[in-house]
């Protein structure tokens, strides 16, 4: 089956800085796609570019964006404005001010499917109230006519994930759909996205910096550092045997999700440094702030290489617990 | 750092797949309501929400009629308004003709209960009368006014760039200029009378409008939810009025309902300057006239003084119980 979407190459430039390079990856239909960074890694750009909604001064200098048929990046800008909210949707990570404050969240429900789906205002709103269902908000019927500001954090996420999946879209990027919502909330809501995406047979780009949800949500996990794929996995691999420093770190540097730790049982550890000394460095961007560097990291961007079926890493010193030879890995 | 750290997410993701697997049925249960017993839970909203089951729209009239002064500008206006409108009923004949003796004093004759001026016209017939001009060029003023101004200011200040730049460009040209003096040479150029002095004032009134519709539009272009607009694919037309424009009018009802209190002001200080339609009777003419003898007839300049403070207070109260009234945001606290 052809990837549904499938990102060869990506390269996001803005006049002083490259915060995205060479990114590839794809996506099948039904399957969610992980990326996970810490802030700065360009993960939201990476989502804003398969939107088509960077910065004026942001640039694709090269790179393919392939939906479907189509390559986003030479879309014109009406082709895209019809693929978005229609094929194409995206949650935002503060659903507090990402609703239209002085209107009703019936009313924006139903606005976007008169633009896409033409619809009646009256049959828009009988589909609004089945979509405020959907997303398990109670009592549709009254909810419909509530202004944001009468909404929870969490039912206000809700409502955007309303409005996204509205037109059933084919893919949906949510952009840490979780990072503004209570605990208790996030795991109810990154159920319901799962459902949907289920019933709904979409593709998911879950971006997001928690390591737990990825764990539990995550079909494919896409590792980004510095604006550069340094990892990609399946899940239990990427658990399992961690191959990059960096992803090494990151899991590291996680709570455990066990139920009787005890911050007394050991201290997290940290990857020492920030992602700023990334900007200017001609090697590995992790370089300056890995445990395992060497002289020849500085040389050159590593490569991504094939350890194992299914993997790709960035780093050519990393070792397996499951290595397989590297000639057979690359024959790959 | 050892890997064994980590099982508990293994463990995670492991679960994740055998959920998969077998579909577990416990949310599926309850397909009656919501899958979370918690969410059902009445909470302070949900009941407040209940309890006010009215339309939106009435809500906000609820909330202007409950302010005592909005109340107070509106019942002023509307009498403003009846009067305007019944003035050429109770007064049949020209307020400019000499109808009795000079001078009287309110009070003074029953047939002329607020007095005469100078000439011998009724005052009251005057005001009356005066309030038909000073509405219309108020409200036309600002109608036009605002319009051009919101136009202009939305489209600047949505598009940006070289679009922003020349439209303010043509702002700041009228902004350089004294605006009541521009005003003058406008009406002095054309031929002073209503529609003259209408199209005069909005003219000079719609950059104060553009500048902050402007303004307004660069702040909130940038709300997250004007981009999750356009992530939904919404054309430029839907995100400037249905998405930006709503969060942006409280400020420009605010102003709009000032600037008809400015243009009547306008419109009295033309016509006390002599620039006013001469064969039309205002309160800024009547003014005008009894200035000189404001020492010893000061009731001919008081009287349509008073009528142009309590109309101008009037939509001020106006603007600001709408304000209140029509923000969703701040009816919420109230």
């Amino acid at each position: 089956m052809a990837a549904l979407l499938q990102v060869d190459n990506l390269t996001i430039r803005f006049p002083r800085a490259e915060p995205v390079r060479n990114l590839s990856f794809e996506i099948n239909q039904g399957e969610t796609l992980a990326i996970v960074g810490e802030s700065g890694s360009g993960k939201s750009l990476t989502a804003l570019a398969l939107m088509q909604l960077l910065p004026r001064a942001a640039q694709i200098p090269n790179g393919r964006i392939a939906f479907g048929e189509q390559d986003l990046t030479k879309l014109n800008a009406r082709g895209m404005r019809q693929l978005r909210g229609r094929d194409i949707a995206m949650i935002f990570q503060e659903p507090m001010t990402s609703l239209n404050p002085v209107m009703t969240i019936g009313r924006q429900i139903a606005e976007v499917l008169k633009v896409h789906e033409k619809l009646s205002s009256k049959a828009a709103r009988e589909r609004a109230i089945e979509l405020l269902k959907l997303v398990r908000i109670p009592a549709p019927e009254k909810r419909v006519d509530d202004y944001p500001h009468q909404l929870s954090g969490g039912m206000r996420q809700r409502v955007m994930i309303a409005i996204a999946v509205a037109c059933k879209p084919k893919l949906l990027i949510a952009d840490e759909p979780t990072t503004a919502l209570d605990v208790t909330i996030q795991a109810q809501v990154l159920d319901l996205l799962d459902t949907l995406r289920r019933e709904l047979q979409m593709a998911v780009v879950l971006i997001t910096h928690d390591l737990g949800v990825v764990a539990q949500w995550a079909d494919k996990v896409v590792v980004m550092y510095a604006g550069r794929k340094v990892e990609q996995a399946l899940p239990d691999d990427l658990f399992n045997d961690p191959l990059h420093p960096y992803t090494r770190g990151l899991l590291a540097a996680s709570p455990r999700l066990k139920h009787d730790f005890h911050y007394r049982d050991g201290a997290l550890t940290e990857i020492p440094g920030s992602i700023v000394s990334a900007v200017g460095e001609t090697g590995c961007p992790f370089r300056p702030r890995c445990n395992q560097a060497r002289a020849s990291c500085g040389h050159h961007v590593p490569q991504l290489i094939v350890p194992a079926a299914d993997r790709l890493v960035a780093c050519p010193f990393t070792t397996s617990s499951k290595a397989v030879p590297h000639a057979a890995a690359l024959s790959h | 750092m050892s890997t064994t750290d980590i099982g508990n997410f293994n463990s995670l993701a492991a679960g994740r797949q055998a959920a998969a697997e077998h579909e577990v049925p416990a949310p599926s249960a309850a397909t009656d309501g919501p899958a979370w017993s918690n969410m059902k839970a009445p909470d302070a909203r949900s009941q407040q929400s209940a309890a006010v089951v009215i339309t939106n729209g009435r809500r906000a009239l609820k909330v202007f009629l409950s302010n005592p002064n909005a109340l107070f500008g509106t019942a002023f206006l509307c009498f403003v308004i009846i009067v305007a409108l019944i003035a050429p009923i109770l007064y049949p004949d020209d307020p400019l003709s000499m109808v009795g003796r000079p001078f009287l004093w309110p009070g003074q004759n029953s047939a002329f209960p607020l007095g005469t001026d100078s000439l011998g016209r009724d005052v009251l017939a005057g005001i009356l009368h005066g309030s038909r001009i000073s509405l219309f060029v108020g409200l036309m003023a600002t109608a036009l006014g605002l319009t051009f101004g919101v136009l202009v200011g939305s489209t600047a200040g949505y598009f940006g760039g070289w679009i922003d730049d020349v439209l303010v460009r043509l702002i700041e040209i009228f902004q350089t200029l004294p605006s009541f003096v521009l005003l003058v040479v406008l009406v002095a150029i054309a031929q002073p009378s209503a529609t003259t002095v209408t199209l005069a004032i909005a003219i000079i009134s719609w950059p104060t409008v553009a500048r902050l519709t402007r303004a307004e539009f660069r702040a909130i272009r940038e709300k997250d939810y004007v981009v999750a607009a356009r992530s939904l694919g919404y054309g430029h037309a839907r995100i400037i009025f249905r998405e930006i424009l709503p969060n942006a009018l409280p400020p420009i009802i605010v102003t709009s309902s000032v600037m008809v209190a400015t243009a009547i002001l306008m419109e009295s200080a033309l016509s006390f300057m002599g620039l006013g339609d001469p064969n039309v009777v205002s309160w800024g003419s009547m003014i005008g006239t009894g200035r000189e003898l404001v020492r010893t007839a000061w009731y001919l300049t008081a009287l349509p003084g008073l009528a142009i403070v309590f109309t101008v207070l009037a939509l001020n109260l106006i603007g600001d119980g709408l304000n209140d009234a029509l923000n969703p945001r701040f009816s919420q606290d109230r």
